[in-house]
């Protein structure tokens, strides 16, 4: 029989050792995959993605890059969990950060100062994601209607936005582009910080994930945040205006994804299409849990799905395979971290007759 | 003028996918699973099939021995075998190792859509043609094969009669599952399970057998949905990413049809409907209006959420415990 009961606390270090272990296995199943599909030596795959990863100076700005926009996503997503509400929409709260930002570079952009243009760029976009956001909180709050389909459907709506726009806007007409906004005067880009491009980017995003740990972990309103997450019946017993803390969580939410959506725009990308935010909302989700929703520890695991990507694009040029080949590792890999949860929460204990516990599918 | 006869057939062809992935997902949300990985596995479903049949089309010497019957029957296993691995995966994550569903159903997306593009594109290199699709004429003829008076009733035998097989097996599914779930003893237990599990379980209902056999049939369902598209709709040519978002709005369709399989056959050729009502609708020269359009059935489905909400009526609301794990020893 395999008796099968909560553990109580496990200690960091063992469960990091956990999560290696199902790593190191994943990676076992995913080169045994590869050769089985593609008949190529999966050690040189893993050293091409590697290579792909940190090959040179400006695969590994590119990589920061990545890194710094998933982890800013994961950061706005990370206290709606905290508080058991599902944000499943950032993809749309990004997009419609984008769209803010790149209709203000688009309308405003020959009328303001740069400086006043950024300041605007940055207030509309996180208006326009906290909106998108604040939509199904309130009706979470006050009627609670199911906020994880009703985020869902909200990014299509949002991704149907942004079509109509880029039409409405397109150089040249007929052609379904924007193009580069103003690349002639640059209004409205961020400026280059050192020489680099993306480095503002990635110190903006360094300063959030900390103040948001700060915020979580040390404020009343992050307490607050972990109370109603854990039950909303004792949060209203001690007197937390449960309504309330779902609003002002979600603004916050929102307004980080728009945030992300001005990153896009103003910092890497100055133009606007409808697969700008390019998945990561959902990727996002899966950064934020694999962290078990601590903003700090999200470094890494973002990292991790950054790394899968870039890694990705490298062997699907050098090897001739399709793009998607990275999508099926990186699925991989997911589901064996997911899979190695349950060995931290619960503990398995054989009584008498053996079984063997497991562990990969 | 607005052609009705030329509207509704697209919209129904539309709607079929729809419909085969509502009713995969009800019944699986019936059980308490709330699967996101449903596009994923409508994506795995359609390959699969395709896989199937390429291999079946390329290994007659010529495409006149086939054999309709074998035609037929090769892909659609393939496809059901293919999302019942799909279902088995997340059943085993999610209820053998209570794992976050919502998690788990995304990491299904992933790597379902990357499964699909993937070997879809190998394909199309082993085909070594200039176009990035696989073309399979032959099956996709078969599967399109209408009743033989359909074309002398006019525009009735148009508008009923002018589908392929699946999209009638697809509207018996969905009647059969609303059977199932309203009237007999397994889909009163199923409702028990995914209601509160607990209860049920103290009943004496095997939880973690309904949950399994609810998932993977609804994944097999759901697959098939994939393969409609692909050998029906599609004319048997397979492109990269070529599906779109319809495994998303499936899951609108859950809640739109407020968990009845019955309600989502009219439901899904509505939502096929608006999904390309704005070819129908004369915009002029103003194309962006189109694009708005295309949000119809989405912000329908978020109104049917609120409306649901709101009147708060028992029999209208999720299933009690829907995207919970269920812990026997944790009450």
């Amino acid at each position: 029989m395999i008796h099968i009961a909560k553990r109580k606390e496990m200690s960091l270090a063992q469960a990091s050792l956990i999560r290696a272990i199902a790593i190191a296995l994943a990676l076992v199943t995913c080169g045994i995959i590869t050769t089985f599909t593609t008949g190529l030596n999966p050690i040189s795959v893993y050293a091409t993605m590697f290579e792909g990863a940190f090959g040179s100076a400006r695969k590994v700005w590119i990589l920061l890059q990545e890194l710094s926009i998933l982890l800013c996503v994961s950061i706005a997503l990370t206290p709606a969990f905290r508080m058991r509400f599902w944000n499943l929409g950032g993809e749309g709260q990004i997009l419609v950060g984008c769209l803010a930002a790149a209709s203000c570079m688009i309308i405003l952009g020959d009328r303001l100062p740069n400086a006043v243009l950024i300041l605007v760029m940055l207030l509309a976009s996180i208006a326009a994601g906290a909106v998108w956001a604040v939509i199904p909180a309130f009706f979470k709050a006050r009627w609670n209607t199911n906020e994880t389909l009703f985020t869902l459907m909200m990014n299509y709506v949002a991704t149907q936005l942004v079509a109509y726009f880029v039409i409405v806007w397109e150089v040249p007409k007929g052609s379904g582009n924007i193009g580069i906004i103003n690349q002639s005067t640059e209004a409205g880009w961020f400026p280059q910080v050192a020489g680099n491009k993306y480095l503002l980017n990635i110190l903006l995003v360094a300063f959030l994930t900390v103040a948001m740990y700060v915020y979580l972990t040390r404020s009343k309103h992050g307490y607050e945040i972990s109370v109603v997450g854990e039950s909303t019946n004792t949060a209203r017993y001690v007197g937390i205006k449960v309504e309330q803390v779902i609003l002002r969580t979600l603004l916050l939410s929102g307004a980080i994804c728009g945030f992300a959506g001005l990153l896009l725009v103003a910092g890497t990308n100055h133009t606007l299409t409808t697969t700008l935010a390019g998945g990561r909302g959902f990727t996002a989700v899966m950064v934020a849990w694999l962290a078990k929703f601590n903003p700090l520890v999200m470094v890494a695991s973002s990292l991790l799905l950054v790394f899968m990507e870039c890694g990705a694009g490298e062997i699907s040029t050098a090897f001739g395979l399709n793009h998607s080949f990275g999508d099926i590792l990186t699925g991989i890999i997911l589901f064996f971290i997911i899979g190695s949860e349950f060995f931290i929460t619960y503990q398995v204990r054989f009584t008498r007759k053996e079984k063997g516990g497991e562990e990969h599918v | 003028m607005f052609d009705l006869a030329a509207f509704i057939p697209r919209a129904v062809a539309q709607g079929i996918p729809l419909l085969f992935g509502s009713t995969g997902e009800i019944i699986t949300e019936k059980s308490g699973n709330l699967n996101l990985g449903i596009p994923g596995v409508m994506y795995v479903g359609g390959i699969c099939g395709v896989i199937g049949s390429f291999l079946y089309e390329n290994s007659l010497a010529d495409p006149a021995d086939m054999n309709s019957f074998l035609a037929v029957l090769i892909p659609v296993v393939c496809c059901l075998i293919g999302s019942l691995l799909m279902g088995l995966l997340y059943c085993f994550l999610t209820v053998n190792l209570r794992s976050n569903q919502n998690v788990t159903g995304l990491a299904m997306t992933t790597f379902g859509v990357g499964f699909g593009n993937f070997f879809g594109g190998s394909l199309i290199k082993l085909t070594g043609t200039d176009v990035p699709t696989i073309s399979l004429g032959a099956t996709s003829r078969v599967f399109r094969t209408t009743l033989p008076f359909a074309n002398s009733l006019g525009w009735f035998g148009k508008i009923f009669f002018s589908y392929g097989f699946l999209a009638y097996v697809a509207v018996l599914i969905a009647l059969l599952a609303s059977y199932v779930l309203d009237r007999t003893r397994i889909g009163l237990q199923l409702r028990a399970v995914g209601e509160d599990p607990a209860t049920a379980d103290a009943a004496g209902i095997n939880i973690t057998r309904y949950k399994y056999i609810a998932t993977c049939l609804g994944c097999m369902i759901a697959g098939l949905g994939g393969l409609y598209y692909v050998m029906d709709y599609a004319n048997g040519i397979w492109s990269n990413d070529a599906f779109g978002d319809r495994g998303w709005l499936a899951i609108a369709l859950v809640i739109f049809t407020i968990w009845r399989p019955n309600v989502s056959v009219p439901a899904s050729i509505l939502f096929g409907g608006l999904y390309i009502l704005y070819l129908f609708i004369p915009t002029g020269k103003n194309l962006a209006v189109k694009e708005l359009y295309k949000m119809l059935p989405y912000v329908v489905t978020i109104v049917v959420l609120i409306i649901t909400s709101m009147r708060s009526k028992r029999e209208n609301q999720p299933p009690e415990s829907l995207g919970l794990p269920y812990f026997r020893e944790d009450r």
